[in-house]
This record gives structure tokens, C-alpha cells and sequence, in this order.
């Protein structure tokens, strides 16, 4: 079926500072637009002050990131198409800013605390001499984490932060990925068992796997970093086998 | 009335936080300069993170035949020649150390079997020399420097856009910005200032760039007295999507023909094979069969017997060949040309094209292990920009420097793929450190008031108009404009034409209305990128009306044949003096007797694995 010439409501949340206001526009839709265009089209349409935060349009920056139609998505990657057929017949589409960060305008958040977070990560420690080697299938491991694009959908979904606002207990997923990053990294030294604990905050993911669920990168956050940190973290914790081992070695483990 | 700003003091500020902006800051940072970094969006967003293919450096760790020289004489024989080849040189010589530091910044490379740095192949170079992570190499290094730089002291300013440097004399001492989010104003004193902004491929409306790509470094330094060079150079890259009209002009890498991908017309015709140029007669498979068997030896890793298809031809031969059947009326529905892979088959396509699988899934709803993709040119890159000195990257405005896209020099008239990563961390590295060193020397430099004054007056401006365009319609109709008569193939009726355009354009943005916020207020900023747009555009049509010839990323329609005897040694370099922008020529300097013996060197040796492998190059 194609879009063209349809006419589309959408309710837009806009105002300041929290202070916002679902507000109708209209627009006339093209064929294969994807969200942010219906955006970009209000803007030079109708409205050249609405506020959206946006990047390179391909899904490859993660700046767009916003609840349609309560759903927490990238506004470039989430075709027309799809959220017609999911909207009831006649009834507005509904865009609103990510609902975990403060709000700054419109469809604008302000994500600073997940760089906050990210400054208190220890540098990756590996070999001065250049040329380090590892094979791919180390490699493999940790690049998959390294395709996260930094929309913070996932933090925006995790109930830790959104309904709870642990935001000085715990890093968030988008973060855990990182930590992970590192400390699967096979030639990473630093010893970063104790902080993803006490200073990160892993014990209170609960392991609901909403994070993952929305992923736009396709990371498996839950299963892959977070679990293995946890796993980790016990083994450091609460396994004494572990313990004297790493006493009489005093070496981090190389998985 | 004036209005208020904060004021802020450093040694060193970086304008721009892609790849190039991020390792200059580093460098300058560690080189104890007191560092700040201005970025327009949120730090790792930067139009680097499109990179796909890879970055290159003489490695040697896929073919220990590699080395500097290889790699220069391969980048100065992709610019047609007119590189400047002391970056060039430099590059060739200091790349391989720039990705190695990446990899212990934590940066993880695919990996060869011995285990070190793994190196693709890509057209133009010699040997496989791009170290590279899957189709994401650009992501990949962006945030192992950002993750890097946010540890070595330097503040950063994210979401600030700097409208306007300050001078002393004829030395830059600072700038002005205001913050996107509040519309506050900033003015900054700096003993040295590196603008890495990016490029300026937004002027075109079907491009491959972010909406950062407004040429705002163009502008700073034209505007600051700075000189740019090369400004007719574009590359437009054959292959970007053509459909959905959302999605028009989004990268499909050049992986897909490497991988065996064919281009057809309406007519189902591989029309590629009609359209080999002289110089490269007999270089390139004549019959389909030629080409299919060229496909299927590559793939399964052995060394072609045979030559390669017509569609691996340079990309400036492919755009203008797709620009060619359509405009005969043999284009694709959406006007393009097909490029099919699905008889590679769905595992293969999966596997080696992962992220070109689900961008035309998500956004196109095309299973390209199924059907063909329609893909027509697309403005991916600008090889003009502001000029440096090849050492320190200085511009010809003491204490203003420039690096990355935003500077020029390095691809001449044409880029290599993969040449672009490479010259962020090499020039970016030379940038930091000589800004730095440059500091160290001086008092910090009082602001002026006066001139923030005015900057901020000029900022403003839009909001104290009673009503008038949307300047989003005139951001989309100038961008139509260009792409239209500053194109892939230009004429010098067109290029006339926008000039004039462009100044029409110019006096209706200087009389847009964004609306009364100051607060994330994109109308006001497109109202003023729009000025250094029409700017750097107008640097691009008059470099083009000048070059009275073809070559490279430059292809004028009147004029079809390269013109060695003048051109081929000369380039165009623009300024602005009094706010007209000016053009002369300049010789290109007589490349120094030992690169000369280089060059040589490495023709001589392709030249004999030329033979070996049976004409095949
Ligand atoms: S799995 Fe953990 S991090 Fe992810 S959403 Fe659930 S609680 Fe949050
Ligand atoms: S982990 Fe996924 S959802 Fe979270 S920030 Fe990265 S890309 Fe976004
Ligand atoms: S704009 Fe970059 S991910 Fe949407």
C-alpha cells in the first residue's frame, strides 16, 4: 500500500523543561518516509522552531531516539509504513521525548548523565609496545559490543533508571555494555570486577531483558555483557576457589 | 542593548569532534596544552561514524610487499597528481603509527591469522591496506578516540556552534559560538584555534552527509582570511539508494561490487561494458563471461586470471554512467540503475554485506538476496577545502589551523577510499601538536569586545525580522539548486547561472524567519548555516567555472578531456576580500627528487606484477 498523498495526524509533545503539551499537526505523506521526515516536514512546513535531535539519518549515530507511539525507537529507522499499520484508522500518531532523561524541548532530552557515567570508566590498560596480538575470535567477542551506536534506548527503557531513578547506583546498560567491552578485551589489565559492583551497580539489574528488546544495534545487553559481568562478579565475590586462586596468582583470569 | 556572554580561556580549542577534531585534541592535550573541544552535536555522533570500509595504512600485515612508498605513489595517482605531496608523503610514512596507537586506545580491528591488524582490499591501492571492523571501520575508530580524549583533561562543550573567530592583527585569538540547546553566547580566547568541521557535501541535495555537513569551517576561515584550494573537486560516489525519496542519497558501499554486483538498465543491459574510457581500454573484462569468472575467482580467494568487470571501473567513471542511462531514458523506476548481488546468494550476502542487507530492509523494504537495489550518485565527499601547510596544518592565518575534511591538500582531485579515516588521525595528530606548540609561546589574547559584539548581533538577527521564509525552504531549494547546476556534470551556462542563484539565495536567507525561540530552535540554525552554505558553494561553482577542463571529481560537459599541458599542473585558490569571494591559480610545486625516484620505483615494480598476472591490474 502506498502513502502517498495520505494524509497523517500526528500529536507531538512539545514545550520546555518538562512542561509539555500534545499538540496536532498534519501533514500529507510521501512514499517510504520514514518518521524523522514526517518530522523534518512539520519543521519546514509549519513549525521551524520544533525542536528534534538528529544526526546522519541512517541509523548510525543514534541521535533521533524518541517514544513512538509509546515505543522507544530511532526516529530515521522507523518507516511510515509500519506505524500507519500499527496506529488505529483516524487516530494521531503520537511522538514524545525519551520519558527517563530531563527534558530540554519538544523531542529533546538531555543525555549528559550517560557521558557522566562514562567519564568515571578507567581508560582500556593494555601493552605499551605496539602491535598487540589477539586473534579474531577474541576479537569477536568484543565487537559486538562496539557496534553500540550511544542512543540510550535502552537506558531509557531500563526500569533501574526510568521508574526507580537509580542514577547514582547504577550505570545503566548502555554503560554495562562498555564495561563489558573492556573487560572482555583480551588484553586489558585493569581489574574491573570491584567497581562494576559497588561503583556500577550490576546487582540491581534484574535481568528483565527490556533493555535488549529495543536495541536498535541488535546487542544482546542482557545476555551477553551483563549476565557475563555478573557471572564475574559472583565468581569474584562468592566463590573461594576463585579467591585463592587469584591471591597465590594475583592475575586477572583470561577468560 | 547588549547581550550578555560567558567568557572562557584556553590554549588550544578544537572546532569539530569527529575523528580528526578528537585526535588533535588529544595531541594537543598531551603536549600539556589547557584543550577544549567545541562539537555542534553530542561528542561520537560526527559524520565519521559513516565510514564503512576502512582506514588505510602500509601496514604490511596482509602483504609484507606493502610499504610508504606504495601507498604514496597509489594516493598521488589517485589525485590525478595534484595532491600536495608532502602530505601525501607524510601520510604514507605516519599512517601505519596512527592505527596502531588506535588499537592500544582499545580500537579492535579485525584480525589477519597471525593475529595483527587485518587489511582489506579497495580501489586504488595497490595492496589490501585497509584495517578495518566489518562495514562500521569509522564508528569503530570515533569512539575509541572519544573514549580516549575524555580522559586526558580536555573540556568539552557539546552542542555549541561557533558562528565567528576572533582576530588580533592577523592572528586568530579566539571565537564565538552560541549553545544550541539555551541560544546562549560563549566567547572563548585561544592562543590557537583548529577548525576540523567536516565537510560541506549538505550543499547538495542527494549527498551522503549529516546536517553537520554545512561547511562551516569553509566559511570560518574564508571569513577570517584564510585561503581555501581545490574547491571544484567533489566526489560523488555512484552508488547511493534512490528510493524511498526519504533515504535518497544514503552510502551503499562499494563492497557490493567488489563482491561481484552488477549494474543493469531498464533494458537489463550490463551497461557498464559501453562505457570504458580510453585511458583503460583492454584493462577490464569484455565479455559478461570475463567478468563472472573474475567474480568467482576473487570470492573464493584465489588470484584472478582474468580482468576485472567494468563496474569496478574509478567512481567518477561510474557516476557519470548511471547520470548517462538515465538521462537516455534507460534509468531504473526512481531514476537510477540496478545493482544486483542476489546471485551471490543469501548466506554470502548475509555474511559479507551484513549492514547493506538491513539498511535496504529497514528502509527501502528491498531483500537484496532477492532483488536488485536501485542506486544512482550520490555527493559523498569534498577533496577541496581550506588550505595548510603540510607539516603543521596551519592555514595562511597565523594561529588558525585546519584538519580532516574541513582542510585540503592531501587527495588532490580525487580521494582514495579509505584515504579519508587515515588522514583524520594523521593530520589531526599534526594539527594538535603544532597548535600546541604555538601556544606554549604566547600570552594568553585578550577578547575584544566589539568583535563578539557585532558576532552575536549578526546571530541574533533573525529573530528581530517581522515574519518572513521558512528557512527550511530555502535550505531545501538551494540544495535542489546545486545539485542541479553544480552536479556531477557541469557546463559553464549552469555554473553561470548559480552564481547568480547563489546570491539570491544568500539575500533570502539573510531575510528568513525562524520563529522567536532561542531555545533548540533548529529553524535559527539552519537560518545561519545557510549563510556559510551559500558561501562555500559559491567557492565550489566559481573553482569549477575556472577549471576549463575534466579531471577527477571535476567533469565539465563542454570541456570532457583532462588538459595535462595547464591544468594538470595548475590549482585554483580561492579567498575573500571585502566579502567578494576571489580566485587565482597557482603552480603545482615540482615534486622533490626522491619522492620522484619513489614513484618510479613502485611503477616499475606494478608494472612487472602487472605481467605476471597476465595483464590483469
Ligand atoms: S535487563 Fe537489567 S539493564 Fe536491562 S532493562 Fe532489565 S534491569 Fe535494566
Ligand atoms: S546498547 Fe543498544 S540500545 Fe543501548 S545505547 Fe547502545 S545501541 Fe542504543
Ligand atoms: S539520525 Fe542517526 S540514528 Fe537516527
Amino acid at each position: 500500500m502506498s502513502l502517498k498523498g495520505k494524509k497523517q495526524a500526528f500529536k507531538l509533545a512539545r514545550g520546555e523543561d518538562g512542561e509539555t503539551a500534545l499538540t496536532e499537526y498534519e501533514i500529507t505523506l510521501d512514499e517510504g518516509m520514514v518518521v524523522l521526515d514526517c518530522m523534518h516536514r512539520i519543521q519546514h512546513e509549519q513549525e521551524p522552531d520544533m525542536a528534534v535531535r538528529w544526526n546522519c539519518k541512517a541509523g548510525k549515530c543514534g541521535s533521533c531516539s524518541a517514544e513512538i507511539n509509546g515505543r522507544p525507537r530511532l526516529m530515521c529507522m522507523t518507516r511510515m509504513s509500519d506505524v500507519v499499520a500499527e496506529t488505529p484508522e483516524g487516530k494521531p500518531i503520537e511522538i514524545r521525548p525519551m520519558k527517563t532523561f530531563p527534558h530540554i524541548k519538544d523531542l529533546v532530552t538531555d543525555v549528559s548523565w550517560n557521558y557522566d557515567v562514562a567519564q568515571r570508566i578507567a581508560p582500556i590498560d593494555g601493552p605499551e609496545s605496539m602491535d598487540w596480538e589477539f586473534n579474531q575470535m577474541e576479537a569477536d567477542r568484543v565487537q559486538h559490543f562496539r557496534e553500540c551506536i550511544e542512543c540510550f534506548l535502552c537506558v531509557n527503557t531500563c526500569h533501574v533508571l526510568r521508574d526507580h531513578q537509580m542514577f547514582d547506583d547504577f550505570a545503566g546498560p548502555r554503560n554495562l555494555v562498555r564495561l563489558a567491552q573492556y573487560e572482555m578485551h583480551p588484553l586489558d589489565t585493569e581489574d574491573r570486577v570491584p567497581e562494576i559492583k559497588k561503583e556500577f551497580g550490576i546487582e540491581y539489574c534484574n535481568i528483565t531483558r527490556c533493555c535488549t528488546e529495543v536495541c536498535p544495534a541488535g546487542i544482546q545487553i542482557t545476555d551477553d555483557a551483563i549476565i557475563q559481568l555478573k557471572e564475574r562478579v559472583v565468581d569474584r565475590y562468592y566463590d573461594p576457589l576463585q579467591r585463592i586462586w587469584r591471591t597465590i596468582t594475583r592475575q586477572k583470569v583470561r577468560y | 542593548m547588549s547581550e550578555p556572554y560567558t567568557r572562557h580561556e584556553y590554549d588550544v580549542i578544537v572546532i569539530g569532534a569527529g575523528g580528526a577534531g578528537l585526535r588533535a585534541a588529544i595531541e594537543a592535550a598531551r603536549c600539556g596544552a589547557k584543550t577544549a573541544i567545541i562539537t555542534k552535536s553530542l561528542l561520537g555522533k560526527a559524520h565519521t561514524v559513516m565510514a564503512e570500509g576502512g582506514c588505510a595504512a602500509a601496514l604490511q600485515n596482509a602483504d609484507p610487499r606493502d610499504n610508504w612508498k606504495v601507498h604514496f605513489h597509489d594516493t598521488m595517482k589517485g589525485s590525478k597528481w595534484l595532491a600536495d605531496w608532502r602530505m601525501a608523503e607524510f601520510h604514507a610514512k605516519e599512517a601505519p603509527d596512527r592505527v596502531r596507537e588506535l588499537e592500544q586506545w582499545g580500537a579492535v580491528f579485525d584480525r589477519t591469522r597471525k593475529q595483527l591488524i587485518n587489511q582489506r582490499n579497495f580501489g586504488g591501492h595497490t595492496f589490501p591496506r585497509l584495517a578495518h571492523v566489518g562495514d562500521a571501520t569509522g564508528l569503530e575508530i570515533i569512539r575509541t578516540l572519544q573514549e580516549r580524549g575524555i580522559h586526558e583533561g580536555i573540556d568539552i562543550f557539546m552542542e555549541y556552534t561557533v558562528r565567528h573567530l576572533l582576530k588580533e592583527g592577523d592572528r586568530v585569538t579566539g571565537c564565538v559560538a552560541y549553545t544550541r540547546v539555551d541560544g546562549d553566547f560563549h566567547a572563548f580566547s585561544a592562543k590557537s584555534v583548529v577548525l576540523a568541521t567536516g565537510g560541506s557535501t549538505r550543499c547538495w541535495s542527494v549527498c551522503s552527509g549529516s546536517w553537520e555537513y554545512t561547511g562551516d569551517g569553509h566559511a570560518l576561515a574564508l571569513w577570517a582570511g584564510a585561503e581555501l584550494r581545490d574547491m571544484e573537486f567533489v566526489q560523488f560516489h555512484p552508488t547511493g539508494m534512490v528510493w524511498p525519496p526519504s533515504v535518497r542519497g544514503i552510502l551503499v558501499t562499494e563492497g557490493v561490487r567488489g563482491e561481484g554486483g552488477r549494474l543493469t538498465n531498464s533494458e537489463d543491459d550490463r551497461f557498464m561494458f559501453n562505457y570504458v574510457p580510453e585511458m583503460f581500454q583492454g584493462d577490464h573484462a569484455e565479455t559478461i563471461e570475463e567478468a563472472d569468472q573474475w567474480v568467482e575467482e576473487v570470492v573464493s580467494g584465489k588470484l584472478a586470471t582474468v580482468r576485472r568487470p567494468p563496474e569496478l571501473l574509478t567512481r567518477d567513471v561510474v557516476a557519470k554512467a548511471i547520470k548517462a542511462e538515465v538521462e537516455a531514458g534507460r534509468g531504473s523506476p526512481h531514476g537510477g540503475a540496478f545493482l544486483d548481488i542476489s546471485h551471490r546468494g543469501e548466506e554470502a550476502i548475509k555474511k559479507k554485506l551484513p549492514s547493506m542487507y538491513h539498511q535496504f530492509m529497514e528502509l527501502a523494504g528491498v531483500d537484496i538476496t532477492k532483488d536488485a537495489m536501485e542506486v544512482g550518485p550520490t555527493a559523498h565527499y569534498i577533496m577541496g577545502g581550506i588550505r595548510v601547510d603540510a607539516e603543521s596544518q596551519e592555514t595562511t592565518v597565523p594561529g588558525l589551523y585546519a584538519c580532516g575534511e574541513a582542510s585540503s591538500g592531501l587527495h588532490g582531485a580525487n580521494r582514495l577510499g579509505g584515504n579519508s579515516l587515515s588522514d583524520l588521525i594523521t593530520f589531526g595528530k599534526r594539527a594538535g601538536e603544532y597548535a600546541a606548540k604555538r601556544a606554549n609561546n604566547l600570552a594568553q589574547p585578550s577578547i575584544d569586545g566589539s568583535q563578539v559584539s557585532k558576532a552575536i548581533e549578526d546571530m541574533i538577527a533573525p529573530f528581530a525580522r517581522e515574519g518572513g521564509e521558512n528557512p527550511g525552504t530555502i535550505y531545501d531549494e538551494m540544495r535542489e539548486m546545486m545539485q542541479l547546476k553544480v552536479g556531477i556534470i557541469r557546463t559553464k551556462h549552469e555554473l553561470e547561472e548559480a552564481l547568480v542563484d547563489l546570491t539570491a539565495f544568500k539575500e533570502r536567507a539573510m531575510e528568513s524567519f525562524p520563529g522567536t525561540s532561542r531555545r533548540y530552535n533548529s529553524g535559527w540554525h539552519q537560518a545561519l548555516d545557510l549563510i556559510n552554505m551559500a558561501d562555500v558553494s559559491r567557492a565550489c561553482a566559481l573553482a569549477a567555472l575556472t577549471r576549463e577542463e575534466s579531471r577527477g571529481g571535476h567533469t565539465r560537459d563542454d570541456m570532457p578531456t583532462p588538459e595535462d599541458e595547464y591544468w594538470g599542473k595548475t590549482i585554483n585558490i580561492i579567498w575573500m576580500e571585502d566579502g567578494e569571494i576571489k580566485i587565482r591559480q597557482e603552480p603545482v610545486e615540482e615534486m622533490r627528487d626522491d619522492l620522484q625516484a619513489a614513484i618510479k620505483e613502485v611503477k616499475a615494480m606494478i608494472a612487472e606484477r602487472a605481467k605476471e598476472q597476465g595483464g590483469d591490474d
